[in-house]
């Protein structure tokens, strides 16, 4: 009801809906449903194995949904080309849990690499600029030339969202952004994430089990219970739902 | 209403074999499919060429050499019974170009740039750089599995030749010690006895095996999982698969060649 509402305001980016998937015997995702507004950050919070990860590769095309309808951008993700779906993909940045930075690269080269593959005819002078504006955004300029192993978790993070950033994708899909870092660094992800939102006006998926990431960075909250969406909102009105499994959730990361 | 996963055809175990060909049929047809396609990477290829080919040569150096002098020793022994010594250089050179060379290469190659790539692929695997790479509208088959396949395919031949040549430096080194035979007559002799068709069975024999080290290292690095554990266990793979396939390529190979020198 509420989104039905909201839809008839905002331009859906991400629209996907009746979404099955499973591993064999193992049933992940059953029946979701889910529409994600331009400019919004929308954070998708559940415990591990609930499927939030299947959910945004599902949306970036590294899996096949078993049934239902991923729209992004306007295009049906599963029914497309292997030459569409690159084209999809140039307007989708993803950040990785473990950031996935290419160990043979250095950071220079990480973020030169998409941008040379994809666009061509660019000048040296070109790629350098576009390099130090996107590590410039995530305040790492001075590691242009360290090696992804020098770099401690957090630095590591944020130059895998430099090196999406530097296509200037139309939506972004995070997953667990601050898993493994400290309070002070969480922080930093947060301010960073937000501070994509604002400057490339971007759509963004967050998945997270970490609450206070869902707080800070989170302008709708999706809980994801055994498969299914179980409550849609701001991050007050989902908490503030009586649903057992909620607050359960909610007592355990706060007491933790 | 969540769909049934589907049943086994016979067993799990059975089924994943059986599922396990056709991946590795379907994974050399992509590779057939995709070589000829554009962007062709060409600066990755020779940066894999040089992975492959230069850095292997200091091993393939020794072993070759090594390989040559043992042979020449060994088969010493044996032709000196029969009073037959001479026939030393065209005894080494057959047994060298035919089967020695491109064998002694290609199971180094299978242990030393086979377990690499199948580590290095896994790696990229298990630490979701793959994944990065194809979201990030690359295509990571294109750009890790065809380069490294084409750089042992072209890579493994002119090693072969090569270790043939190194093995008969040092079958030579050894006869002269004995002998003291010249080096040119050495040659010669070892020459002489080689055919169009030794040389052309030899070149054709480590093409596929420079073939079968690159992409059953891609398979299995490409197809990693289970972690770290996972990466082990794919560089492994890859060098006992490759070496069994090797050998097996081995005999198809010369009951081939032979029936074509019969006719």
């Amino acid at each position: 009801m509420e989104s039905e509402q909201i839809s008839g305001e905002k331009e859906s980016v991400i629209c996907i809906s009746d979404l099955y998937k499973s591993f064999g015997d193992l049933h992940v995702l059953k029946g979701v449903n889910l529409d994600i507004y331009k400019g919004e950050n929308l954070v998708v919070l559940g415990r591990s194995g609930t499927g939030k990860s299947v959910l945004i590769n599902i949306l970036s095309g590294l899996l096949k949904p078993d049934s239902g309808t991923v729209m992004v951008l306007g295009e049906k993700v599963d029914h497309l080309t292997q030459k569409a779906l690159d084209a999809l993909r140039l307007h989708i940045g993803f950040s990785f849990q473990s950031s996935a930075l290419y160990d043979s690269m250095n950071v220079r080269q990480n973020l030169e690499f998409p941008l040379t593959m994809n666009v061509k005819n660019l000048t040296k002078m070109q790629i350098k600029e576009a390099v130090e504006e996107a590590l410039n955004a995530v305040g790492l300029i001075d590691k242009m030339n360290q090696m992804p192993s020098d770099l401690s978790g957090g630095q590591r993070k944020r130059i895998g969202i430099a090196r999406t950033l530097i296509l200037k994708p139309q939506i972004m899909l995070y997953d667990e952004p601050t898993s493994g870092l400290d309070p002070i660094t969480c922080y930093e992800i947060n301010q960073l994430i937000r501070d994509v939102q604002k400057k490339y006006n971007t759509s963004s998926i967050i998945i997270t089990h970490d609450l206070t990431c869902a707080k800070e960075t989170g302008d709708r909250i999706a809980m994801l219970f055994d498969g299914m969406f179980i409550k849609t909102g701001t991050f007050d009105e989902v908490f503030a739902d009586s649903d057992e499994r909620i607050q359960s959730f909610y007592n355990y990361n706060f007491t933790k | 209403m969540t769909p049934k996963a589907k049943p086994y055809i016979f067993s799990k175990g059975i089924d994943s074999y059986f599922i396990g060909i056709y991946e590795s049929y379907v994974f050399v047809c992509r590779f057939f499919k995709q070589v000829l396609q554009r962007p062709f990477h060409f600066g990755q290829i020779i940066d894999q060429c040089y992975e492959v080919g230069l850095k292997s040569l200091p091993l393939i150096t020794l072993t070759g050499f090594v390989t040559g002098v043992v042979f020449t020793k060994q088969s010493r022994t044996s032709l000196e019974v029969f009073g037959a010594a001479s026939w030393l250089p065209a005894l080494i050179s057959i047994a060298l170009v035919r089967a020695l060379g491109p064998l002694v290469t290609a199971l180094i190659c299978a242990g030393k740039v086979g377990s690499s790539i199948g580590a290095e692929l896994g790696s990229m695997k298990v630490s979701e750089q793959i994944d990065a790479m194809e979201v990030s509208a690359i295509n990571p088959f294109k750009y890790l599995v065809v380069t490294r396949v084409t750089a042992t395919t072209l890579m493994v031949p002119i090693l072969s030749l090569y270790c043939s040549l190194v093995g008969l430096l040092g079958s030579y080194v050894n006869v002269h010690a004995n002998e003291n035979t010249s080096f040119a007559h050495f040659f010669q002799n070892g020459f002489a006895t080689i055919s169009f068709l030794d040389v052309f069975t030899a070149v054709f024999k480590s093409i596929v095996f420079g073939f079968t080290i690159g992409i059953i290292g891609c398979y299995k690095g490409y197809n990693a999982s289970q972690g770290t554990q996972g990466v082990g266990k794919a560089a492994n793979q890859a060098v006992v698969l490759t070496m069994f396939l090797v050998f097996v390529e081995e005999l198809v190979i010369v009951q081939v060649s032979n029936w074509i020198k019969f006719f």
